[in-house]
């Protein structure tokens, strides 16, 4: 606009894009709130029905039969431990493994096909893993086990933990591996000590994101881990865990089976946001940010 | 990275005793090595002075995690050929009609997976199209008009919801949304809106409706995250270009931010549809399960995924555990088909940086 003209008058903002802004301002809060509501709601209620039933007998006793008043999920918080252990072995090495091979030796077409694959495992439905699983595992095994409960989860954790560690990986500067391989020192070292080593808090909030999703599965352990009502430390052997405990026992027609799934319900959202939480703060501090 | 050079393939060997390196390619030439590829021989020659007990490991490494790679893939292709070899037996007895027969009949051995079928993609649907207004109101919200403050805790309170464990949400949904829907807000549908046949019948609390609301819930911080990280991406001067036009804080919003970043929010509801097919705990908590294909969305009905839960361990006879398996394969299919195209989409917004979880 030449500088001669004269400038227009600023019109006013018109009533009808006055109302849809402010409309849209108050629909974005009430998503917000609407969104917040649900995630509260929850809180509150494990909190309320579960703190209840939490008690000694709770954290050391196996289950009563249906109807007997007392039991626990003792077998269930160690079964999701001993679960999530051989999930853990099978799944970090292989995630990790294959995020090196991504970062460090996958910018290829090879590379390519092996991110779309982890990508492809990740939205596999859990449902489908646990079939997977059955049929892999406990078909040739000819029973319900611990292990194949461990394998459906640990099959879960690769793709999560193989895309957090490649792309922590990227985020080590060149420089860094150039400086080790000028000191002598072999691609093996440089990547374990040197890269990985670098990338460790953003590799470990992946590894932690991982375990907290698969903690709480319950598809596929329901037909690999099988569930029991009884003490079991086999690997080869049906399991209890935790979250298929509050899963019987929430569509439980009895009423003390109900407070206990609350229970049940709320030890396991604290071990998992224990494990969020925990993430949370330590990449807040840690140099690599990421993850969560 | 140097990976033309191949650790399986170890250079000629030397003479017995290692000349000292005579000219040194600079740093830098080593690093751009990888992308220009003229270094190669410089740097093939740096390693072959090395000594070759540094040379073994590297191989040894190397193979490692190859297969640590190939086993990624070999778990997708083991999955994929269980399934189809566990649902033969079904996939031959009954064909394309599987997929649309009615009657689920494990006594006479008639499977058809219909009602399954629609119940997942009610549920699914009624679930985003609840959650797909929420989700972006909150991406918006957390990125465009939230105080500095408190837009870390929120988004972070947001992506809590992706962590509940979904039995949770089923818990949840039994004991409490359950009973809120069939003493006030089924009623209060059916008065209103019972005319339209969506909201008729009886008020059973757990049914089709409850499904979706729970499902929604749980596709929202899918949605949310991808939305937040789309909008994130459309460059800062696109708003203040639309702001220094006279656009209000909304036409802001809408002309500079949201149609910039329409087909990663596409993409991010087709990732949020993939989880919701094929959700299962919380599901077959709430909807009731039960075959039926019911206008009404108070009625009780089944997923794909449901189905599986409750009837796998229970299943009689080769054909029986069979037609499930084959419900898991086209579980399988549809999501990944739906997942492939989010992925695709959200790529193409953010180059690939974006992290997409699911």
């Amino acid at each position: 606009m030449p500088n001669s003209a004269p400038t227009p008058a600023p019109q006013a903002v018109s009533l009808w894009r006055r109302f849809s802004n402010q409309g849209a301002t108050v629909f974005a809060v009430l998503a917000a709130i609407l969104v917040l509501v649900p995630l509260l709601a929850i809180f509150v209620y494990l909190v309320i029905k579960g703190v209840g039933s939490i008690n000694l007998a709770f954290l050391t006793n196996t289950p009563k039969p249906p109807g007997e008043a007392g039991g626990g999920m003792a077998n269930g918080i160690v079964g999701t431990g001993l679960i999530l252990a051989v999930a853990s072995v099978i799944g970090l090495p292989l995630g990790i493994g294959s995020g090196i091979y991504l970062a460090e030796y996958g910018r290829n077409r090879f590379g390519d096909l092996i991110r779309f694959t982890a990508d492809v495992l990740n939205g596999v439905p859990s449902i489908v893993i646990g079939i997977a699983a059955y049929s892999l595992v406990v078909v040739p095994q000819k029973h319900f086990s611990a292990f194949s409960g461990g394998v459906a989860l640990g099959i879960m954790m690769i793709p999560t933990i193989a895309r957090a560690t490649e792309e922590m990986l990227l985020m080590v500067p060149n420089v860094v591996r150039e400086a080790a391989y000028g000191l002598g020192i072999p691609k093996w070292r440089t990547t374990l000590s040197i890269s990985l080593r670098t990338a460790s808090a953003g590799v470990i909030t992946g590894c932690m994101l991982a375990f907290a999703r698969v903690a709480g599965e319950t598809a596929p352990l329901l037909f690999t881990a099988f569930g029991n009502q009884f003490w079991n430390l086999k690997l080869n052997q049906p399991t209890a865990a935790l979250s298929l405990q509050v899963f019987t026992y929430a569509i439980s027609p009895y009423d003390d089976w109900h407070k206990q799934a609350w229970a049940g319900a709320l030890i396991l959202i604290l071990l998992i946001v224990g494990a969020v939480a925990a993430v949370r703060i330590t990449t807040s501090r840690g140099m690599l940010k990421g993850g969560a | 990275m140097p990976d033309n050079v191949d650790p399986m393939n170890p250079p000629e060997p030397l003479g017995e005793l290692q000349k000292p390196v005579v000219a040194v390619p600079s740093l830098a030439q080593v690093g751009k090595e990888s992308k220009t590829g003229v270094t190669a021989a410089v740097l093939r020659k740096i390693r072959s002075t090395h000594p070759r007990s540094s040379r073994i490991p590297d191989a040894v490494f190397g193979v490692i995690i190859l297969l640590s790679a190939i086993s990624v893939f070999a778990i997708v292709v083991l999955v994929v050929w269980e399934l189809i070899s566990q649902s033969r037996i079904s996939l031959h007895q009954f064909g394309i009609k599987f997929f649309y027969g009615h009657d689920w009949d494990p006594v006479n051995g008639s499977f058809g997976a219909m009602p399954f079928i629609y119940g997942t993609l009610v549920s699914s649907f009624l679930a985003l199209l609840l959650a797909v207004p929420l989700a972006v109101g909150v991406a918006v919200y957390i990125t465009e008009m939230c105080p500095q403050r408190l837009r870390a805790s929120i988004s972070f309170l947001v992506e809590l919801l992706a962590a509940i464990p979904s039995v949770i949400y089923g818990l949840w949904g039994i004991f409490v949304l359950a009973p809120l829907l069939r003493e006030y807000v089924e009623p209060f549908l059916a008065r209103t809106l019972g005319w339209t046949g969506f909201f008729s019948g009886p008020a059973y609390g757990l049914g089709m409706l409850a499904a979706g609301i729970i499902l929604a819930i749980m596709v929202v911080p899918v949605i949310a995250s991808i939305t937040r990280e789309v909008m994130t991406a459309v460059p800062q001067n696109q708003r203040e270009a639309v702001l220094a036009l006279g656009a209000t804080r909304w036409e802001m919003i809408r002309m500079g931010v949201l149609r910039n970043a329409r087909i990663g929010i596409v993409g991010g509801v087709i990732l949020g549809l993939g989880r919701a097919l094929g959700e299962t705990m919380a599901v077959t908590m709430v909807i009731g399960n039960r075959p039926e294909v019911a206008k009404s969305l108070f009625a009780p009905g089944y997923t794909m995924a449901s189905v599986i839960a409750n009837e796998f361990t229970e299943a009689t006879g080769d054909l029986y555990l069979s037609a499930l398996v084959e419900i898991g394969l086209a579980l399988f299919i549809v999501t990944l088909i739906v997942n492939a195209l989010a992925r695709l989409l959200v790529w193409s917004i953010t180059g690939g940086t974006a992290r997409v979880r699911a």
